[in-house]
């Protein structure tokens, strides 16, 4: 006999509260998306049957987007301490100190599911939601970065989900006054049915004034503020967590509609209360609305709360408790104060216009206890619900494609001309630039963009210091689709490399873990050993996982997505004035190339956008070597040894150098010795390089610092005006012009996806 | 009006929605050190200001049209007076918006030519240097400024466009890094290129470029201090 119907036999003695009116069945809560085994658990946890209230809050709380059913296992893999590290993850969102008794508070999310329904207001929600995450916490945001992923620019839906992913980012993002500096954007086939719309936010506080989204001062009051509930949203987060099939498009009406103006106002009066020290608790109201903010601050707290959900401010008449829970109403937080502060929050809110309303109380009774005109209408034992979340070890099997793909042999494959493969690549929709998307966010309201959209890294400075923080993320999906170890590896690296490349130290890493269903093993199995690679990576390269996202489920039909775990790392600069750029800035400096080239083609742009192949295995990394190379881009800034500093990965050492000289008028004259196919060292993607320049006068210094890291070197050229010329053993392979380059690089991404 | 540090007393009005008062703030504070006064959009008299900023932004999320709810905000009664008056108002992008929906500079900006927000570094030729906010910088100097706007293409009759020239209120126009006015160089559509207009007294300036986010070297460049150094020196209530 399943569990369930032992339950419900066991049950039948029971009293049945007064507001169990409805008989929830089992076909009920499987239409929750819950399990048969989940709703038996459910029935003890209550020692007898939820209502229908009960029923939709155990759904939420107990889908994968809010209790990482099948993640958890393998997260806790992630190393997430550090003496730099303030919070780790668990909160709103991570907190690392970076001295001068200033903290950075960031964390990036998913809006996948939303943004391909609705790309704008998916995107824009997206936005929205993982604002609130940063400044419920006490930070200012200072800056946002996207990671996005689209379908192939052939496909029918991709030119409409582009621009409608980009309008929704830039309206919310230029209207809330909070800068897009960054993140990456690229586009597979994989995607065409599934897009991929990651959101960072990163906010800067002073570390004696972090706030925590806890519920605790049994007597403090429980108040709601910002926008008022309406129907919109309900149960995004279940939705979040379904695979994608043919009645998608009928999820429209799940989709939440945002509200800028709203948010603003809400940043400043949150401001204005944190400065004010009236608040005990906050937390936003993001998936699962009210129910996983009530939940997770009581648990957070250990107390228990009472709310009277014909309190909560209701945009409709008529919202029934049920949708009172599971509203995902954007523009909303919960908070906790104290009573004597009760009046002055409402002053401010009021202030700006937005409600402010007291819902409830902290209790120790240990429940969440919600009323409804006066009757009980839901009854809950917080640490239960919370602690009794599913947990899975969902199986595992290694996907049968990576030994064909690791059998495919680069050795055979054709030498094409160099000068033309580049040209293609160059301007490919992968590699080429993406201005047409970065010049419609408004990348430096805030006046703190040192370095904005198009770097390795965005740089933003922290004012009232002299510090800067940098930014970056993204990653190589091809890569961790054909071996999600080391993919994994080279995703953290990346993104830390990126970080060093303008000088500053790497301090701590949020993700976004994107993969297709865990009930698949071979997608499970991408999924651990992806992250095994990460948590190898962030320990080795001292840079813990403070917060991140897991997304599930996104595939079309039986066809996953390639697993794409989003990194994002922040790091600090002492001093902004020694920001290094990516561009050559001098006359005649002297390139270098550091870091060692191996015939590694496998996995690459070159290989896919050349050859047609996702194939091979992807470079080899050594996390050694990467920990001396970003040791050594710090000291050389630190040291104002360097004019610029660029990273070399995604199509290979000429995409570097062809992006370094398109910052101004300065190209440059390269000659390299090498024995190797010259195709295979000009694309080839070894990990653990970059290509830096210096006036000569510094060559000395420089050297000193390569050897003391140990980091192999090459003088591999200078820079010129306008000129970009490359050549193997003293023949010319490419001869041409900076102009030229940008009219490849800049002009081909728009006739690429819009034509 | 005399500070003690010698220069103007600068008010910037936050209007719900607006989201670059704090970066003029800052500008006018810590790089201009001049003294200024943060202005809510409740208030209902200004007092003992010489320069007052409508900043840039979203007031009141831009709704129905760009700066057209701002225009009923209570503090806007007082800056009408204040500019009917003879004192410097400037307006940076959504300020400008609210100059032009409030009747106090003519002509409308609508959507871009290119219907999308842009936000580049763009260069704009001084056009006259007899206003408030250009005194002191060369005639024809080219300054490079940032702009950041969805609806910054200046529109106005011919009529308009006619009285405009003719009584020379063309303070800013987009032009390319050599200063050559011409349609490449012209980022939304403006007609005429226009970047900046004032009225005929000179004393209400609204432009589309915001020279708050380049008035420090580490940004960039310093080209938009500039404007602000020549907004110190404004004695409006003096004489």
């Amino acid at each position: 006999m399943p569990d369930s119907q032992r339950l419900l036999k066991a049950d039948a003695g029971t009293i049945m509260p007064p507001f169990m009116e409805t008989k929830i069945t089992l076909e009920t809560a499987l239409e929750h998306g819950l399990t048969e085994g989940e709703f038996a658990k459910i029935g003890e946890i209550l020692g007898r049957w939820p209502n229908i209230v009960e029923l939709g809050i155990f759904s939420a709380m107990w889908s994968e987007h809010c209790s990482y059913k099948s993640s958890r296992v393998h997260l806790s893999k992630f190393p997430t301490s550090g003496p730099q590290v303030i919070q780790g993850p668990g909160e709103n969102a991570g907190v690392v100190d970076i001295g001068d008794s200033y903290a950075v508070i960031f964390k990036m999310e998913s809006h996948n599911h939303p943004s391909y329904i609705e790309p704008v207001e998916g995107a824009a929600t997206g936005v929205g939601g993982i604002l609130r995450d940063v400044f419920t916490m006490g930070a200012r945001p200072v800056a946002t970065l996207d990671c996005l992923r689209f379908g192939e620019p052939s496909h029918e839906r991709t030119a409409y989900l582009v621009s409608g992913v980009v309008k929704g980012i830039s309206s919310y993002g230029n209207c809330i006054g909070v800068p897009t500096v960054g993140g990456s954007t690229r586009f597979h086939k994989c995607y065409n049915g599934n897009i991929l719309v990651n959101a960072m936010n990163l906010g800067i506080a002073k570390t004696d004034a972090i706030f925590y989204g806890s519920a605790s001062g049994i007597g403090n009051k429980i108040m709601y503020i910002g926008s008022k509930t309406g129907r919109d949203g309900i149960h995004g987060a279940v939705m979040a967590s379904d695979s994608f099939g043919d009645e998608s498009e009928s999820k429209r009406p799940t989709v939440q509609v945002g509200d800028p103006f709203t948010e603003k106002l809400l940043v400043e009066a949150c401001m204005e209360i944190f400065e004010k020290n009236l608040v005990e608790g906050i937390q936003d109201m993001g998936a699962a609305g009210l129910t996983s903010s009530a939940f997770e601050m009581a648990d957070r707290g250990g107390s228990g709360v009472t709310m009277h959900l014909d309190k909560v401010p209701a945009r409709e008449t008529g919202m029934t408790p049920y949708e009172f829970m599971l509203s995902e109403s954007q523009e909303r937080m919960l908070l906790v104060a104290k009573p004597e502060n009760e009046q002055a929050i409402k002053a401010v809110l009021g202030k700006w216009d937005l409600e402010a309303e007291t819902i409830g109380e902290v209790e120790d009774h240990g429940y969440v206890k919600l009323m409804f005109n006066g009757e009980l209408v839901g009854d809950i034992p917080v640490a239960p619900c919370v602690a009794a979340a599913p947990k899975y070890d969902r199986p595992r099997k290694r996907p049968k494609y990576l030994d064909e793909a690791w059998r495919f042999d680069c050795s055979s494959l054709p030498q094409t001309d160099i000068e033309e493969s580049f040209f293609k690549l160059l301007s490919s929709v992968n590699l080429n630039s993406k201005r047409w998307i970065t010049e419609q966010y408004d990348s430096m309201v805030g006046i703190g963009t040192v370095d904005g959209p198009g770097g390795d890294s965005a740089v933003i400075r922290v004012k009232g210091t002299k510090r800067a923080i940098a930014v970056s993320a993204g990653c190589n999906e091809r890569y961790v689709y054909l071996d999600p170890e080391r993919g994994g590896k080279i995703a953290v690296a990346v993104a830390a490399r990126n970080v060093a490349c303008s000088g500053a130290k790497p301090l701590a890493t949020t993700d976004c873990l994107n993969y297709g269903s865990p009930e698949k093993p071979e997608v499970m199995w991408q999924f651990a050993e992806s992250i095994k690679g990460m948590a190898k990576a962030c320990e080795k390269l001292g840079v813990p996982v403070v917060s991140g996202n897991v997304s599930f489920y996104n595939q079309t039909g039986d066809t996953a997505i390639y697993p794409t775990p989003m990194i994002g790392i922040v790091g600090v600069l002492e001093d902004v004035s020694k920001a290094v750029r990516h561009s050559f800035q001098n006359e005649n400096d002297v390139i270098f190339l550091l870091g060692e080239t191996f015939a590694e083609i496998g996995g690459s742009d070159y290989l896919k956008t050349i050859h047609g192949a996702d194939a091979g295995r992807p470079p080899a990394i050594d996390l050694e070597k990467e920990k001396a190379l970003i040791e050594l881009l710090q000291e050389l800034s630190k040291e104002s040894l360097i004019s610029s500093a660029h990273d070399i990965s995604e199509g290979g050492l000429l995409q570097t150098l062809a992006e370094s000289s398109l910052g101004g008028k300065w190209g440059c004259r390269v000659d390299i010795d090498s024995d190797m196919r010259s195709d295979f060292f000009l694309f080839s993607e070894s990990q653990s390089r970059a290509v830096v320049s210096m006036p000569e006068k510094n060559e000395e210094k420089a050297i000193e610092l390569f050897n003391k890291h140990g980091v192999p070197f090459n003088a591999i050229g200078r820079v010129e005006e306008r000129r970009f010329r490359i050549s193997i053993n003293g023949k010319s392979l490419i001869k041409t012009t900076v102009e030229n380059l940008r009219n490849l690089f800049e002009g081909s991404f728009e006739s690429a996806v819009f034509k | 009006m005399t500070t003690a540090t010698g220069k103007a007393r600068f008010g910037v009005v936050n209007f719900p929605g607006s989201n670059c008062e704090k970066d003029t703030l800052y500008v006018i504070e810590k790089v201009l050190k001049a003294e200024v006064d943060e202005i809510w959009h409740k208030e209902t008299s200004l007092k003992g200001i010489d320069v007052l900023v409508l900043p840039g932004g979203f007031s009141y999320g831009d709704y129905l049209r760009c700066g057209s709810i701002a225009k009923f905000s209570p503090i806007m009664k007082p800056v009408i007076e204040f500019a009917q008056n003879g004192g410097v108002v400037i307006g940076i992008c959504n300020g400008f918006q609210v100059l032009l929906e409030s009747g106090l500079l003519p002509g409308a900006l609508i959507s871009n030519s290119s219907c999308k927000f842009i936000c580049k570094d763009i260069f704009v030729k001084v056009e006259r240097n007899d206003t408030p906010a250009t005194r002191g910088i060369e005639k024809g100097a080219v300054l490079k400024i940032p702009i950041a706007h969805h609806d910054g293409n200046y529109f106005c009759d011919e009529k308009t466009l006619e009285t405009l020239k003719a009584n020379n209120q063309i303070v800013l126009r987009y032009c390319d890094e050599n200063g050559n006015v011409n349609q490449e160089a012209n980022p939304n559509g403006s007609i005429s290129n226009i970047a900046g207009i004032c009225n005929r007294q000179r004393n209400i300036f609204g432009l589309m470029p915001h020279p708050e986010r380049n008035a420090e070297k580490i940004l960039g460049n310093a080209d938009g201090l500039a404007i602000f150094e020549a907004l110190a020196e404004c004695r409006t209530f003096d004489s």
